[in-house]
């Protein structure tokens, strides 16, 4: 059987035709509701996933007892090892391998043990999974790979368990880059990922992991990628943001009310292709903006969003647009304090902005 | 000591019901290894020292001994140990290992040469008492023509580069039995996942030569929209993965389209080529691991042509080629006659069947030459004598050598030979106009299929493209439309 049939029939219009949900506007049927963590989240959707689709694949080093994070638990037991399985240690041979079932029609969830680690497989997803479907004529694609990694801060992670390698990615046409902030949004988000018909990388904040909890809807579902989100409303700043970032700034929003600053504050979940409308239509009302990310701050994707919104909206522009992010150095240990985009920072930040 | 599991017997039984003799491969000691051993120094695809025609031996014909088969299953690997051993050993977690107070470390090479798999000899007569699977005149036939027309292909693609017709261009000479006899062993349905150097399994495969003319013009009915350079074919409808130019990529996507093809219970295996130069790449080491980690119906076929553009094997590794490296991952391997087309095809044949029925990758490194040039950038002459091109060329030409194969049997004659040719060589200059006017595709599909729809900031730099167009249209080539 041509490989064509094989993929007409893999990603039919039907998936990517389903309405949405956001947590933006409704309380999604709250009727089963649980309150879970980050990886308990990103386990249910990765449960619904295997269990959705025959064709879905769970595997990367060490998801066969649960993950390093757990993310994995219970998986392998419910749908067996040819399914949910460990591969050796191998970053470039699991994304490899991912992209091989991917175009073949199957969905390909791979794990990259820590964001850090994913550098082995870049060639693979720059050479190989971004230009799969372009390179062919369309005559193939590994729509279905999505590669998950736990990044950013923990505390204690020094240069290798730290990382927010986004940036490096965001650079690429072909794939798509999404960042979820919370458990809801995680599961949502993530099976969104799984089912798009197009090689996403999804990093999980793993700093949230245990510490993020929140009411997370037992059904399926699922958010939309491409599509920023209002989380705060404001008028006199626009925040940007993705990831575990998102709650120190919303940190920062709340003290700076108390001196009568009033921050909109945007989470841009998909890093790309990124919802510039959404960040514009803010900046158009409030006339200035920050943005934030752990990530150093020379070439982060801070940078593409500042250019581009100088770009459209100079002339509304009250301020230079300000970037409050990681600093130029590997991620260190003893001195994470110091490299972290603070509360304060941010708050110092938006403070001159606004009197600027 | 081999041992033999029930499937491989199967297979082997089944293997006897095709072979051109009744002698069978049998798990002892008669194999004619002692010979092996005393001749395979002599070996000339080996070590570039002996590619120099002059220091070449005679071939003999018991140079090149069968390859048993070592069966075993994958919890069988190691032999059990004698009982009252277990005060000696240690049980490590990959197994019990038994001490050893000699400090013995395992040579860097085995001492020996590998054989090579071989059937016809240089003449295109077959060896006496050698195994091989049995070809109907209509599949050797066809082996044969495919082989004469890639030659045609590359001759006449090579000359119109030269012309400055495309922009470039690579050639399999030399390597035309690896090609065609692996794609006429497999079936249409298992996947080919190539490197750049496999038109030939395109081509059996049914790969027309205007498909072929297109891409390589890069028109508008070329699959792959004119995005790519010429030779980076793909047909979904033949199932051959489209060519990246980067190395041995293409090596772990193989193990996973395998591993899927086993998941569906699929009648099907993966094959993936690569030279000797794409075996020092992590992805060679990455996918061979899987694929025997997940035991996916997979076949690695590594064309040892000994150069990697300038490159020397010499340079590139120092283990005895490939194919003994295939144990180190537990994969099972064979070296074959890369320009012998009757044993790269019964090598083939039999390691799909291994690896469909008993789920196992299989690694066979072909050993060739790379008779051509590296690519239409290259002049090999500057890196390597043009009397070793020449003699390859002339003497080891796979092409010729199963020509004489097919003449024995009766199968083919000088006329059916001009015929063949001149044919060929009309369709394949007609087939060269037609696509060289075609026209090129549109400026849409420059941004087409970078994602399933073409987001919003691709239409905004579209719209951009079409405003610059419309103000400075000498910047841009007049055959390709907006």
């Amino acid at each position: 059987m041509a490989l064509r049939n094989i993929l007409g029939k893999r990603f039919g219009v039907g998936l990517a035709g389903r309405r949405p949900l956001s947590t933006a506007t409704c309380d999604v049927e709250s009727g089963n509701a649980k309150a879970i963590n980050l990886y308990s989240a990103i386990n249910q959707a990765l449960l619904i996933a295997l269990e959705t689709d025959p064709r879905a694949f769970v595997f990367g080093e060490d998801v066969s007892f649960g993950g390093v994070f757990r993310c994995t638990t219970g998986l392998a037991d419910r749908f067996g090892k040819a399914r949910v399985f460990n591969t050796p240690l191998c970053e470039q041979g699991i994304v490899g391998f991912g992209i091989g079932l991917a175009a073949m029609g199957n969905r390909a969830i791979a794990e990259i043990q820590f964001a850090d680690y994913i550098y082995p497989a870049f060639d693979q997803i720059v050479n190989e999974a971004s230009k799969f479907r372009y390179r062919s004529g369309n005559q193939f694609n590994c729509g279905g790979l999505t590669i998950r990694a736990p990044y950013g801060a923990v505390g204690h992670g020094g240069h290798y368990h730290s990382q927010s390698p986004e940036a490096f990615f965001c650079h690429v046409p072909g794939i798509k880059v999404v960042i979820p902030r919370s458990p809801r949004q995680a599961k949502g988000l993530l099976l969104s990922c799984i089912r798009d018909p197009n090689p996403v990388v999804f990093f999980e904040p793993k700093w949230l992991y245990r510490l993020a909890v929140e009411e997370v809807p037992e059904h399926d579902y699922m958010l939309p990628l491409s599509e920023a989100e209002v989380i705060r409303q404001g008028s006199d700043i626009t925040l940007v943001g993705w990831g575990a970032q998102l709650s120190i700034m919303e940190q920062a929003c709340i003290e700076a009310e108390r001196d009568g600053i009033f921050c909109e504050l945007i989470d841009l979940k998909t890093l790309i292709p990124w919802d510039k409308e959404t960040v514009e239509a803010s900046v158009r009302k409030t006339g200035r903006v920050l943005i934030s990310h752990e990530a150093p701050v020379t070439g982060g994707f801070g940078a593409e969003i500042s250019a581009s919104i100088v770009e459209r909206c100079f002339l509304r522009l009250e301020a230079p647009v300000a970037r409050v992010c990681g600093l130029d150095t590997p991620f260190p240990l003893v001195f994470e304090p110091f490299y972290m985009p603070t509360k304060n920072k941010i708050l110092d930040a938006i403070k001159a902005t606004v009197n600027y | 000591m081999a041992f033999c599991s029930r499937n491989s017997r199967n297979i082997i039984n089944n293997l006897k019901s095709k072979v051109g003799l009744s002698r069978l491969m049998k798990p002892s000691s008669d194999c004619c290894y002692t010979s092996c051993l005393n001749n395979t120094n002599r070996c000339r695809f080996l070590a570039p020292q002996l590619r120099n025609p002059d220091s070449h031996s005679q071939n003999k014909g018991h140079f090149f001994c069968f390859q048993r088969f070592q069966s075993t299953t994958t919890e069988q690997h190691f032999a059990s140990l004698p009982n009252g051993e277990h005060n000696q050993v240690l049980d490590f977690p990959g197994g019990n290992v038994v001490f050893s107070p000699e400090m013995q470390f395992l040579s860097e090479s085995p001492g020996v040469y590998n054989p090579c798999y071989r059937v016809l000899d240089d003449n295109g007569q077959l060896i006496s008492n050698s195994i091989f699977v049995q070809v109907s005149e209509e599949i050797a036939v066809k082996m044969y023509s495919n082989m004469a027309t890639l030659q045609i292909l590359d001759t006449i693609f090579y000359e119109a580069q030269r012309q400055g017709r495309i922009s470039f261009y690579a050639t399999t000479i030399g390597e035309e039995a690896i090609n065609i006899a692996s794609a006429a062993a497999l079936t249409a349905d298992d996947i080919v996942v190539p490197q750049y150097r496999e038109p030939g399994v395109l081509l059996w495969r049914g790969f027309t030569l205007q498909e072929f003319a297109n891409q390589c013009f890069g028109n508008k009915d070329d699959y792959g929209k004119g995005r790519q350079m010429p030779i980076h074919y793909g047909s979904n409808k033949h199932n051959y993965f489209t060519v990246s130019s980067t190395i041995a990529t293409q090596i772990p996507h193989a193990v996973g389209a395998a591993y899927s093809l086993k998941m569906d219970k699929r009648d099907a295996c993966a094959v993936t080529y690569f030279g000797d130069g794409g075996t020092s790449e992590g992805d060679f080491h990455a996918a061979l691991n899987f694929a025997a980690v997940t035991e996916s119906p997979v076949i690695f076929i590594c064309r040892n042509n000994g150069w990697a553009i300038s490159t020397p094997t010499s340079d590139q590794f120092r283990s005895d080629g490939i194919a003994v490296r295939g144990q180190a991952y537990g994969v099972r391997s064979i070296r074959v006659d890369g320009n012998d087309a009757l044993a790269m095809y019964s090598a083939v044949h039999t390691a799909r069947e291994m690896a469909v029925h008993e789920h196992r990758p299989i690694l066979i490194e072909a050993v060739t030459y790379r008779v051509g040039h590296h690519s239409t950038s290259d002049d090999s002459t500057k890196y390597r004598p043009a009397n070793e091109i020449e003699w390859w060329r002339m003497e080891r030409d796979p092409v010729t050598r199963f020509r004489k194969w097919i003449e024995t049997n009766g199968w083919w004659s000088g006329e059916a030979e001009s015929q063949l040719r001149s044919s060929i060589q009309n369709q394949l200059l007609q087939a060269i106009q037609i696509a060289e006017r075609a026209e090129k595709p549109p400026v849409k599909d420059l941004f087409t299929d970078v994602y399933d729809n073409i987001p919003w900031h691709l239409r905004e730099q579209e719209k951009m493209v079409r405003e610059t167009i419309n103000r400075h249209p000498k910047d841009y080539p007049a055959d390709v439309p907006f």
